[in-house]
C-alpha cells in the first residue's frame, strides 16, 4: 500500500474516532486537535490497527509523535 | 465463529444512514422531545462497534445537557468502580443501555480508587446514592499470591479475597444501601506449569477457580448480582479476551474488540435487574423449527430426524425452546400455515420434540405475523416487549421489526446449526435471580402437561376425571372477581358463544340488576387452584325465559364437563327463579369455531339459523338432566348450601 493510500483510509479513521473530518497532514499531532487525549489516542490506535489489519507494539505507538510517523509505521507493515 | 459475539451477529447490521440519523437527533427542535428515547432505542438495537457506540453515547450526553427528556427510557443510575481504565466502557455502557430500554447514567469515580469508594461513607459513589454499583474488577484487582502446592496458604489467599470483595460490598450496603454487580474473574491465559495448573493449589489458575466458586455462593441469595464475564470471556476464548498491549499501553482491562460484547451483557443485566427481561419466545415452523415447508413437503418430507444433518440443526432449536420453557419462558407459535396443516407435525411426527402441551398460544393462518404477534400478547396479556419472535425469513424478521419494534428479532445466520447458539447469545432471557414464582409462571402449561401424563397413567377419561378430585365453585358476580371478570370478558375468544366485551362499569351494572342472572365459576384440582374459569350472563327475556348474554369459558379446562355442570347450576337457579326456558345464541367469530356445537352437545335444540353461521337454541329447564361430571359442588352467595354430587 502506498502513502496516499494509507493516508486516505486513515482519513476514514480519524472521522470515525474524531466523529470529523480532519485534513491529515505528516505534521499534524495531538496538540492539533481537540479532544485527542490519551485514551481518544488508544482509540485511533485500535481502530487503525483493525482498518489496516496490523499490530503495533506498546513501545512503537509510546514512540508516534504525529501522523507523519503514524503513517511511516504503517507503511513498513503493508 | 467468533464475529458471532464480538460483531453482535444477532442485531441487524448498522445502517448506512447511522451518522446523519445520529446527526438530525441532535439538531431537532428541542421542545419536540417527544420520542428521542424510542428513536435512541432504535438506533442502539443494531450491532454497533466501539466507535459507534461512542458516538451514540456522544448523543445521550447531549440529549442530557439539554435539558431533553428520554422518556419512555427507564432511568438507572450505575457507579462503576474497576482497578483499570473504564472510560471506554463508560461510553459503551450507556450506549447499550439503550438497547434494552435503560437510561443509563454512569457514575465513575477516579482511577483504581475502589476500596476508598466502598468503605467510605460520603465517597463519590456513596454520596451519588446509585441504584447500583458494578465491580468492574479482574484479577489485577486481588489481593492474590502464589500459594505453589500449599493447600493451606492457597485457602487463606482464596478467603482473603473473597472477604475483600464482601468488605466493598458491606461498605457500598451500608452508605448507599445500592445494589451490588460483581464479575467472575477471566483467568490469565499464561501457565505456569502447563495442565497442573488447573489442578495444584495455589497457582493463579487454581486461586482464581475458588474465588469465581465462592464469589457466585456468596453472591446467590444476597440479592447481590453476578456478571459472569468469566464466562464470557471463555465464550470468546481467553487469549482473544485478554490484550495484553491494551492492558500495557493503557491498562484497559480485556480487548476492545469486546467491549461491544461486554457493555451488552452488563445492560442486559441491567435490565434483568429492572424486571425488563423477555418473556414469551414465539417461533416460526417452516425452516425453524424443522427443515422444510410442511404444506409443500408433508409430514414425511420435513426434515426433523436424528441422524440428518439438517434435521438435528432444527431439533436443536427446539431443545433450547423446550429448555426455556423449563425455566419459565412462555412458548407461542406464529406460522403462515393453514392451522390443521401446521399441527400436524406436534401430532404426528415421532421426532419432534416440541408437543402442541409446551406451546401456549398457537397462531397459524394467513395473517400477516405483526398481526399474530400482537394476538399472542393479547392472549398472553404480556407486554409485546416481552416477546421474542425467532424466523428464518428476512422479510418476515423485517415486517415485524417495523410494525412491532417492540418485539425482539433476532438475525439468524443462514446455517440452522447455528440458530440456536445465536438466540441464545442474543441473551433475550436474562435472568438474575431463579425463584418458584418463575417456575408458576409456566406452571399452569405445566400442570396441563401433567394433566396429560395423568391421564395416559390411569388409563380411560372418566377415571383420569375422577383423579382429579376437582371441586367446582359457582358465586353471582362480586366486587372481589370484577377484575378477573372483565379481563375474561374481554380476552376469551375460542371458547366464547357470543364474543360481547364489556367495560368494568358494564359489568358493576349487571352485577347490580336483581333481573340479570350472572354467574362466575373457579375450579381447583389435585393440581391446584386454576382460578375463575368461565363467566355466564343471563338477560331476562320474554316472559319466562333467559337469554345466555355471554357464556366464555378458559380453554385450559376443556374436556372435563366443566360446561355440563355449569348448565345444571344455570337450570338449578332458573327453576328457583320460575324460567321456563333457556334460549343461546352462538355468534361465529374466526376463533371461536370451537363452540361451534356448544348447545347442541349440552342437549338444547336448533331454533333457527343465519346466513353468517350464527345459530340460536331453546332448552326447557323442566326435564333438563345434563351430565354429570366427577366434581365437588359448591355455590356460595345465592343461598348458604354446600353439596356434593359425587
Amino acid at each position: 500500500m502506498d502513502e496516499p493510500q494509507i493516508y486516505a483510509r486513515l482519513t476514514q479513521v480519524f472521522a470515525d474516532v474524531f466523529d470529523e473530518d480532519i485534513k491529515l497532514t505528516p505534521e499534524l499531532s495531538a496538540k492539533d486537535v481537540d479532544g485527542w487525549d490519551s485514551l481518544t489516542h488508544v482509540r485511533l490506535i485500535v481502530t487503525a490497527e483493525r482498518a489496516f489489519k496490523v499490530r503495533f507494539s506498546a513501545s512503537e505507538v509510546g514512540t508516534l509523535e504525529n501522523v507523519g510517523n503514524l503513517v511511516a509505521l504503517i507503511h513498513s507493515r503493508t | 465463529m467468533n464475529s458471532l459475539y464480538s460483531d453482535l451477529q444477532w442485531l441487524p447490521r448498522v445502517p448506512r444512514e447511522f451518522p446523519e440519523t445520529l446527526k438530525s437527533l441532535g439538531h431537532s427542535v428541542a421542545g419536540d422531545s417527544a420520542g428521542l428515547g424510542r428513536e435512541l432505542q432504535a438506533l442502539a438495537s443494531h450491532a454497533l462497534n466501539l466507535n459507534q457506540l461512542m458516538k451514540l453515547a456522544k448523543a445521550v450526553d447531549k440529549a442530557r445537557s439539554d435539558g431533553r427528556s428520554l422518556d419512555p427510557l427507564l432511568p438507572f443510575r450505575l457507579a462503576l468502580l474497576s482497578n483499570s481504565t473504564t472510560d471506554l466502557m463508560v461510553p459503551g455502557l450507556t450506549a447499550s443501555s439503550l438497547r434494552h430500554g435503560i437510561g443509563l447514567e454512569v457514575i465513575q469515580p477516579s482511577y483504581d480508587q475502589v476500596a476508598q469508594e466502598a468503605l467510605t461513607a460520603d465517597s463519590k459513589v456513596n454520596s451519588s446514592k446509585p441504584d447500583a454499583v458494578l465491580f468492574a474488577l479482574d484479577y489485577r484487582a486481588l489481593p492474590l499470591k502464589l500459594a505453589l502446592g500449599d493447600a493451606e496458604a492457597s485457602d487463606a489467599a482464596v478467603q482473603g479475597a473473597v472477604g475483600y470483595l464482601q468488605a466493598l460490598r458491606n461498605g457500598i450496603r451500608a452508605h448507599s444501601n445500592a445494589v451490588c454487580v460483581f464479575q467472575t474473574f477471566a483467568p490469565p491465559v499464561e501457565a505456569l506449569f502447563g495442565s497442573l495448573d488447573r489442578m495444584l493449589p495455589g497457582t493463579l489458575r487454581s486461586l482464581i477457580d475458588a474465588i469465581n466458586r465462592e464469589l457466585a455462593g456468596f453472591v446467590r441469595g444476597s440479592g447481590d448480582v453476578l456478571l459472569d464475564v468469566a464466562g464470557l470471556a471463555e465464550t470468546v476464548g481467553l487469549s482473544q479476551w485478554h490484550d495484553a498491549q491494551l492492558w500495557c499501553l493503557a491498562k484497559i482491562p480485556f480487548s476492545d474488540e469486546f467491549i461491544p460484547l461486554y457493555s451488552d451483557h452488563v445492560a442486559r443485566t441491567i435490565a434483568a435487574i429492572r424486571g425488563k427481561s423477555r418473556k414469551v419466545l414465539i417461533l416460526d415452523l417452516d425452516n425453524t423449527i424443522w427443515g422444510g415447508v410442511i404444506g409443500d413437503d408433508g409430514l414425511e418430507g420435513i426434515k426433523i430426524a436424528q441422524g440428518d444433518a439438517q434435521g438435528e440443526a432444527h431439533l436443536s432449536v427446539q431443545r433450547l425452546a423446550l429448555d426455556l420453557r423449563k425455566r419459565g419462558i412462555v412458548l407461542a407459535v406464529s406460522s403462515k400455515n393453514t392451522d390443521e396443516v401446521a399441527r400436524e407435525p406436534f401430532e404426528k411426527h415421532p421426532e419432534m420434540l416440541l408437543k402442541l402441551d409446551h406451546i401456549a398460544v398457537f397462531q397459524a393462518n394467513w395473517n400477516d405475523k405483526a398481526t399474530n404477534i400482537q394476538a399472542i400478547s393479547e392472549e398472553l396479556s404480556l407486554g409485546l416487549d416481552a416477546m421474542v419472535f425467532l424466523d428464518d425469513n428476512p422479510v418476515e424478521r423485517g415486517l415485524v421489526r417495523s410494525l412491532l419494534p417492540q418485539v425482539a428479532v433476532p438475525e439468524l445466520p443462514d446455517d440452522p446449526a447455528l440458530y440456536a447458539r445465536t438466540l441464545a447469545a442474543a441473551g433475550y432471557f436474562e435472568a438474575t435471580a431463579f425463584a418458584a414464582e418463575d417456575l408458576g409462571r409456566a406452571g399452569f402449561y405445566q400442570d396441563n402437561a401433567r394433566r396429560a401424563g395423568l391421564q395416559k397413567q390411569v388409563g380411560g377419561v372418566e377415571a383420569y376425571l375422577k383423579s382429579l378430585d376437582m371441586t367446582i365453585t359457582f358465586r353471582p358476580f362480586d366486587a372481589a372477581g370484577r377484575a378477573r371478570i372483565v379481563q375474561l370478558i374481554n380476552k376469551s375468544n375460542q371458547y366464547n358463544l357470543t364474543t360481547r366485551r364489556y367495560t368494568e362499569p358494564e359489568v358493576t351494572a349487571a352485577e347490580n340488576d336483581p333481573d340479570v342472572f350472572t354467574l362466575q365459576v373457579r375450579l381447583a384440582d389435585i393440581f391446584g387452584d386454576n382460578g375463575m374459569i368461565s363467566v355466564v350472563i343471563c338477560r331476562p327475556g320474554e316472559a319466562g325465559a333467559w337469554e345466555i348474554d355471554t357464556w366464555l369459558m378458559s380453554c385450559r379446562v376443556l374436556e372435563r364437563r366443566v360446561e355440563h355442570m355449569v348448565l345444571r347450576e344455570i337450570l338449578e337457579r332458573a327453576r328457583a327463579a320460575g324460567i321456563g326456558t333457556l334460549k343461546g345464541v352462538y355468534r361465529p367469530t374466526d376463533r371461536n369455531k370451537l363452540v361451534v356445537n356448544h348447545y347442541g352437545k349440552l342437549g338444547f335444540s336448533k331454533t333457527g339459523e343465519e346466513a353468517s353461521g350464527l345459530t340460536r337454541w331453546e332448552l326447557a329447564v323442566e326435564g333438563a338432566d345434563p351430565e354429570l361430571a366427577p366434581m365437588k359442588v359448591v355455590s356460595q352467595g345465592f343461598a348458604v348450601r354446600e353439596k356434593s354430587l359425587v
